[in-house]
């Protein structure tokens, strides 16, 4: 279904409003939620799509009277905008961010076709050495903000050099 | 007539070359596919982002990274005509993919066609790498090699869990496809072959015809090649194919000697039958030309027939295909004509007449 304001892109959004009996359906994208926002009945001012969508959410939770029939946003990747059902009807990925947008769906389906889920193959000299340095630069970031709330100072600035000097190995990469 | 030089020979350089195990296996293939990060994948992909990909990793092949493996060329697909692309994909070069539904596609080919490049097909990056007979190991450190040239220049798209990330789900994790080409004539004859293709599938492994329509093996050429990306190392990938491979030709070779042994008579018939009908026939549409050359074939391998090499008959596997039929005589042909000129190019051929140049 498209979204009934733009035309273009595939609704996400699906809610129903009752108000006095009088039933209103709204289908429509995460783009013109965002822009016509005070168009929609009923939603705040400060519109945003996290604050509709929790809106309904807790209404639904708390069995308000006022909104029903809500429906879960299908599951898109936020890189290229696939949904899982258009994934799953056409059988391939948009971009690679759908691997991580759609993991959690992943596993059965790679059961399926390999003979196991994790890569035991290759890695990228580069970026796997990239990878593996801005793991632990985050580590170390972490482990650097729990020194400094300990007033730990001087252990912190020893990290803090070490997060350079990976960063440094990064560029030169 | 073309101005592209794998359009005038339907024999790769590559293909001329003798390799191991080559009276039953043709050729061993490997291709990797690649992604680049920060990219969506050429489904998704506007035209703008195709030819930044594109420009991105023809770069690679232009500013010479690839010179020390070899010669290149790189082809971008929309300066071709159709039949360019016809013989390109009939020589196994290009996919039918790349050919027709790609955006920005190019291809980079090395001088002896014995590796291929192919960009924006399904993935952004494939790299292809043909060697004759059985050689997948081989053809495995060519690729590898070259995937790493790529790799310094381009930032794959690649995650720790799943591997390098592809299009399809079925190619994540090693993005390797393996296959070796055989010939597996007297498996045929003998009826063993679907026994031994159904234990094949079992193992992990997938068999398709060559040229053939879905399952159906024209010319009793096979494909086997792995269907498993994820969760097995290439070495593992490949090992198990060559296991596998190497199982079928020992089977193969069974065969044929049982043959020799116990019908000789028949055998040298049907090789002799087949021949003399290849060098006198007038019509001969592709179905048959692929049997009877599989027949020729099978002779010359088992010293029945002397007046033939395999790299003759290698050479007419392309040249009877429709795309390069109509390169060689620089014509538009219906399937009648086509049949017909076939029937002219295999005769010439097997006489060792090597104008095939035509009207």
């Amino acid at each position: 279904m498209f979204c009934q304001e733009c035309g273009k892109k595939p609704a996400t959004l699906h809610f129903t409003k009752i108000i006095n009996g009088e039933k209103t359906e709204f289908h429509i994208c995460e783009s013109c939620a965002r822009e016509k926002g005070e168009g929609i009945p009923g939603a705040p001012n400060s519109f945003s799509i996290h604050s509709l969508l929790s809106g309904l959410l807790d209404f639904e939770h708390l069995g308000a009277s006022g909104i029903s029939g809500m429906k879960q946003p299908a599951l898109r990747c936020g890189d290229c905008g696939l949904t899982y059902a258009q994934f799953s009807k056409i059988g391939r990925f948009g971009c690679s961010n759908c691997y991580h947008a759609f993991s959690d769906k992943l596993d059965p389906l790679l059961k399926r076709v390999h003979s196991g889920t994790v890569h035991s193959g290759k890695i990228p000299k580069r970026s796997g050495n990239q990878i593996k340095c801005k793991r632990e630069i985050e580590q170390l970031r972490r482990d650097m903000q729990v020194r400094i709330e300990h007033e730990e100072f001087e252990s912190a600035a020893q990290l803090r050099d070490r997060i350079r000097e990976l960063e440094r190995k990064i560029a030169d990469l | 007539m073309s101005k592209h030089r794998f359009s005038q020979h339907a024999l790769s350089e590559w293909m001329k070359d003798e390799g191991p195990e080559s009276e039953i296996v043709i050729s061993s293939r490997i291709r990797i596919a690649r992604n680049l990060s920060h990219q969506p994948f050429p489904l998704l992909a506007t035209d703008q982002q195709a030819k930044d990909v594109m420009d991105q990793l023809t770069e690679v092949s232009q500013s010479g990274k690839l010179a020390s493996v070899g010669l290149f060329e790189t082809i971008i697909l929309s300066d071709l005509t159709e039949l360019d692309k016809r013989v390109l994909v009939e020589k196994h070069l290009i996919s039918p993919n790349l050919a027709n539904e790609s955006r920005c596609g190019a291809v980079i080919l090395s001088s002896n066609e014995s590796v291929s490049i192919m960009i924006n097909e399904e993935d952004h990056l494939r790299i292809q790498c043909l060697y004759p007979g059985f050689q997948i190991q081989e053809a495995w450190s060519l690729a590898s090699g070259i995937d790493d040239i790529f790799e310094a220049a381009a930032d794959y798209a690649f995650d720790e869990k799943r591997g390098y990330l592809t299009t399809c789900p079925t190619n994540v994790g090693t993005g390797i496809r393996a296959s070796v080409m055989m010939h597996l004539p007297a498996l045929v004859l003998t009826n063993q072959i679907n026994r031994i293709l159904s234990a094949v599938t079992q193992v992990g492994l997938a068999v398709r015809g060559l040229y053939g329509e879905g399952s159906e093996a024209l010319g009793n050429l096979f494909q086997v090649s792995n269907q498993i990306t994820l969760g097995q190392s290439e070495n593992e990938i490949i090992d198990n194919l060559f296991g596998v491979a190497r199982q079928i030709i020992e089977h193969e070779k069974a065969a044929r000697n049982r043959l020799l042994q116990e019908s000789r008579l028949r055998i040298e018939d049907r090789v002799r039958r087949s021949y003399g009908i290849l060098s006198h026939a007038m019509i001969m549409d592709s179905k048959e030309s692929a049997q009877r050359l599989s027949d020729v074939r099978l002779g010359t391998d088992l010293g029945i027939l002397t007046e033939v090499t395999p790299q003759m008959l290698n050479e007419l596997l392309v040249m009877t295909q429709p795309g390069f039929l109509q390169q060689a005589f620089d014509e538009k042909m219906s399937p009648e004509q086509r049949d017909y000129r076939r029937a002219e190019l295999i005769r010439k051929q097997l006489r060792g007449e090597t104008d095939h140049g035509g009207a």
